[in-house]
C-alpha cells in the first residue's frame, strides 16, 4: 500500500497486450472470480449499448452513456462486500446490476418512471447523483457514522475528472481525510467534463496528487484494465478496513463515446484519439487476457453475451409494462409527515383531473 | 421551572434529547470544546462525548453534506451554521439533497437531521452576520423552518425539530439569545410543529410575526393601546404554517400586517399576504400591509436601526389601515 506521499505517477496495469507487455495476475483471484468479473463487465457494457438503441428508438429519455468505463466500475464494485455502499453519479446508474438490481428498475430511471427511483438499503447503493460531486460528503458521512457505529462497512463514491473540481469534492475529501472515514473516493479521469478538457480543468499534474493535500494516498490506474482496477480498489478496502482510513484512486481513460445522448463530441474531440481508445477499449482487453489465460472460451463468449442480452430484453419488457403513474405520487413521499396543504393541492389537482 | 435565557433554553433542549435518544450527534464548527460560538452546544462534548458532539472542519457544505451521510448510516444529526448568511454554503446539499433524498428513495429512507443557526440584525456585528435567510429554507420543498421567539419555545420548537421525521431548520434569534428570560419547563419539552402562538389578544388589527420580530410587535402593541387593540400572532412555524390560527385571527380582527426583518420581496410576508388574499379577503377591512427590511444588502451596522422594522414603523402600518 502506497503512503500519503507522493501519489503515484505511472498508472497500475495487470493487462498486457499479448505481444510486448506481458500480463500480470492478481493474487487471489481463481477462474471463478475471473469469470464472475467478466460477466459483470458483459452485462455492463450490454446494458450500456442497449441503452443508446433504446434511446434512438425513443424508449428511454436521454442517457449518460459510459461505453468503456464499464472495467472502473465492475473492478472496483468487485473489491467490495455487499455491506459495502456504492455512492453513484449518473455515470454509474447501473451499477447496481452488478448487486442483481433489475435492469427494469435502471431503465425506469432512464424513463423517469418512478419504479426506478429504488430504495438503496435494497441492495447498498445510493440513489443516482445528478448534480456533480455533491454525493461525496454523502459517502464519507455514511462511512464515518458507520464507523461511529462500530459497523465494518465502506463507502465508495464514483465521480468524474470535473467534479474534483467542485467544491463538495473538496470538503467531503476533507471531512473524509479528519475523521479517517473508511472512504474510497473513487474519479473516473475520462479526461472530459462534457467539452472541457482536463487540461482546462485543472492545473494539478495528475488528479492523484490532489489526495496528498487531503492527508491520503492517491492511487493510479489504468481505468480501462478491470484487474488493476479491483486491485487498487482492494488495497483501498483493506486500508479502509484497518482503519487507515480514505484512499483516493484516479482511474484513467478516455471517453470514446459523447457524454451523454445529447451531446454531440464531433464539435470538441479529435476522432482519431477517440479511435484509439476504442481500439484498446476495456471489455475486449479483458477477453483477450482471459483467453490467453485460457479461463474463457469462444462459448462461454458467447453464452455469457446472450445472457446479458436477455436480461436487458427481458428489463425493457418489464420498464414498458409498468403501468403509468398516478399523478398523486407528485405529492407523495417529500415528505414523511407533510403540511396539510399539500393534501388540499392533491383533492383540488384530482377535482380538475376528474379523477 | 427555572428561568432561562433563549440560549440557555437552546442548550437544556440539546442535552435532554441527547439524553433521550443516542442516536443524535451534534456537529458544526466549533461546537465542540467552545461550545459554539453563542455557547449553545456548551457542555455537550463534555457530557456526552467527542464522538457525539464533535468539531467540523470549517466547510458548512461539507458539514451539511456529511449529515445526509450520517442519516443513511442511521443517525439523527444536529447541524449547527455558526452564523445565518455562513449557512449559504450550504444551500448547495440542502435544495439538492437534503430537501429531497427522502423523495428519491421513493421514502424509503428518511433524513431526520436538524439545522439550527442564530439569525437575524441589531446585534452590531460585521457584514454577513445579520441575515434574515428564511426564505430560502421555507421555499425548499422537503425542508420545514421553525422560529422560537421566547425560551420555552426555543426548547420546545428544538426539541420538536429533533424528534421530527423531516429535515427541519430552526432559526433562533441571535438578538434575544441573552436578553429573553423566561421560565422554561424542565425536562422533556416538545412544542409542536405547525402550531402558531397567539401572543396577544386583541380586536382591531392583527401584528403576525415571528422569531425577533415578536418582542418588537409587542411594543408596538403596547404603543398602541388605549388607540387600538392589537392581537399579536407568532406563527412560530413557517412551515408547516399553522393557516387556521393565521385566518381566525384575522376574520376577527379583519386588518393584518406582516413584520419580517428579512428584504421585502418574495419574503415570507408576501407568503402570510397571499394566504390572506386567498382565504380571507372577504374577512378583510383593508389592504394587508407589511413592514420587512429592504431590498438592499443589509447595511453598516452603524445605521442598521434604519433599515430594521422599528416599533414606530409597525405602528405607522397599524394606524394607517386603521384609519382606511
Amino acid at each position: 500500500m502506497s503512503q500519503v506521499l507522493p501519489a503515484e505517477g505511472g498508472l497500475r496495469r495487470v493487462i498486457g497486450d499479448g505481444e510486448s507487455l506481458p500480463d500480470g495476475e492478481v493474487e487471489g483471484l481463481g477462474d471463478a472470480e475471473l469469470l464472475a468479473l467478466y460477466r459483470d463487465l458483459v452485462l455492463l457494457r450490454t446494458y450500456d449499448e442497449r441503452s443508446v438503441v433504446y434511446h434512438r428508438q425513443g424508449r428511454i429519455g436521454t442517457y449518460a452513456i459510459f461505453w468503456n468505463h464499464e472495467a472502473m466500475q465492475a473492478g472496483a464494485a468487485f473489491a467490495l462486500e455487499e455491506r459495502d455502499w456504492i455512492f453513484p453519479s449518473y455515470r454509474e446508474s447501473a451499477i447496481g446490476l452488478v448487486r442483481g438490481m433489475p435492469a427494469s428498475t435502471v431503465l425506469s430511471w432512464w424513463r423517469g418512471h418512478p419504479a426506478g427511483w429504488w430504495n438503496p438499503e435494497d441492495s447498498n447503493v445510493a440513489s443516482i447523483c445528478v448534480p456533480i460531486g455533491t454525493h461525496v460528503p454523502h459517502a464519507v458521512g455514511f462511512a464515518w457514522g458507520s464507523k461511529l457505529k462500530g459497523e465494518d462497512r465502506v463507502a465508495i463514491a464514483f465521480f468524474g475528472d470535473g467534479a474534483t473540481s467542485e467544491g463538495a469534492f473538496h470538503e467531503g475529501a476533507t471531512f473524509a481525510g479528519v475523521t479517517k472515514a473508511p472512504a474510497i473516493l473513487f474519479c473516473n479521469n475520462n479526461q472530459w467534463a462534457i467539452s472541457t478538457p482536463l487540461a482546462e480543468q485543472t492545473a494539478a499534474p495528475t488528479l492523484a496528487d490532489k489526495a496528498i493535500g487531503y492527508g491520503m494516498p492517491g492511487l493510479r490506474v489504468d481505468g480501462c484494465d478491470v484487474l488493476a482496477v479491483y486491485e487498487a480498489t482492494r488495497d483501498a478496502v483493506e486500508r479502509a478496513r484497518a482503519g487507515e482510513g480514505p484512499t483516493f484512486i484516479e482511474a484513467v481513460t478516455y471517453r470514446s463515446a459523447p457524454h451523454a445522448t445529447a451531446d454531440d463530441p464531433s464539435i470538441y474531440i479529435d476522432p482519431e484519439r477517440v479511435e484509439e481508445a476504442r481500439e484498446s477499449e476495456c471489455v475486449g482487453r479483458y477477453e483477450r487476457y482471459l483467453v490467453r489465460a485460457g479461463v474463457l472460451t469462444e462459448e462461454t463468449i458467447e453464452s455469457v453475451k446472450n445472457e446479458a442480452l436477455e436480461l436487458m430484453r427481458a428489463g425493457i419488457a418489464e420498464a414498458e409494462a409498468e403501468p403509468p403513474a398516478d399523478p398523486g405520487l407528485v405529492f407523495e413521499h417529500a415528505y414523511a409527515d407533510p403540511p396539510a396543504t399539500l393534501a388540499d393541492d392533491l383533492a383540488e389537482l384530482r377535482r380538475i383531473l376528474g379523477g | 421551572m427555572a428561568e432561562k435565557l433563549l440560549v440557555e433554553a437552546v442548550n437544556d433542549a440539546l442535552h435532554v434529547e441527547m439524553e433521550r435518544d443516542a442516536s443524535i450527534l451534534v456537529l458544526g464548527e466549533d461546537v465542540g470544546k467552545l461550545g459554539g460560538v453563542f455557547r449553545a452546544t456548551a457542555g455537550l462534548q463534555e457530557r456526552f462525548g467527542a464522538d457525539r458532539c464533535f468539531d467540523t472542519p470549517l466547510a458548512e457544505a461539507g458539514i451539511l453534506g456529511t449529515a445526509v451521510g450520517l442519516c443513511m448510516a442511521g443517525w439523527r444529526p444536529v447541524v449547527e451554521m455558526q452564523y445565518d448568511a455562513f449557512s449559504y454554503p450550504a444551500l448547495d446539499q440542502l435544495i439538492n439533497h437534503v430537501g429531497r433524498y427522502r423523495w428519491r428513495t421513493r421514502g424509503a429512507m428518511s433524513f431526520p437531521l436538524t439545522i439550527r443557526m442564530p439569525y437575524g440584525g441589531g446585534v452590531r456585528a460585521p457584514e454577513l452576520h445579520d441575515d434574515s435567510p428564511e426564505t430560502y429554507y421555507v421555499h425548499t420543498p422537503g425542508v420545514k423552518v421553525a422560529i422560537p421567539s421566547t425560551p420555552a419555545d426555543a426548547k420546545g420548537l428544538l426539541a420538536a425539530a429533533i424528534r421530527d421525521p423531516d429535515p427541519v431548520v430552526v432559526l433562533e434569534p441571535k438578538l434575544h439569545y441573552r436578553t429573553a428570560k423566561q421560565e422554561v419547563p424542565e425536562g422533556e419539552h416538545v412544542v409542536p410543529l405547525g402550531e402558531a402562538r397567539l401572543a396577544r389578544e386583541g380586536t382591531d388589527v392583527t401584528l403576525i410575526a415571528y422569531g425577533a420580530m415578536i418582542p418588537l410587535a409587542e411594543r408596538a402593541a403596547d404603543a398602541l393601546e388605549g388607540e387600538a387593540s392589537c392581537e399579536v400572532l407568532d406563527l412560530r412555524s413557517l412551515k408547516p404554517l399553522d393557516e387556521d390560527a393565521l385566518l381566525a385571527s384575522v376574520s376577527k380582527t379583519g386588518r393584518a400586517v406582516v413584520v419580517q426583518e428579512a428584504p421585502r420581496v418574495a419574503g415570507f410576508a408576501a407568503e402570510v399576504a397571499a394566504v390572506l388574499a386567498e382565504k380571507a379577503i372577504f374577512d378583510l377591512q383593508g389592504p394587508v400591509l407589511r413592514v420587512t427590511g429592504y431590498d438592499v444588502p443589509y447595511p453598516y451596522w452603524q445605521i442598521e436601526d434604519a433599515y430594521m422594522p422599528s416599533v414606530e414603523r409597525v405602528v405607522d402600518a397599524a394606524r394607517r389601515l386603521l384609519a382606511a
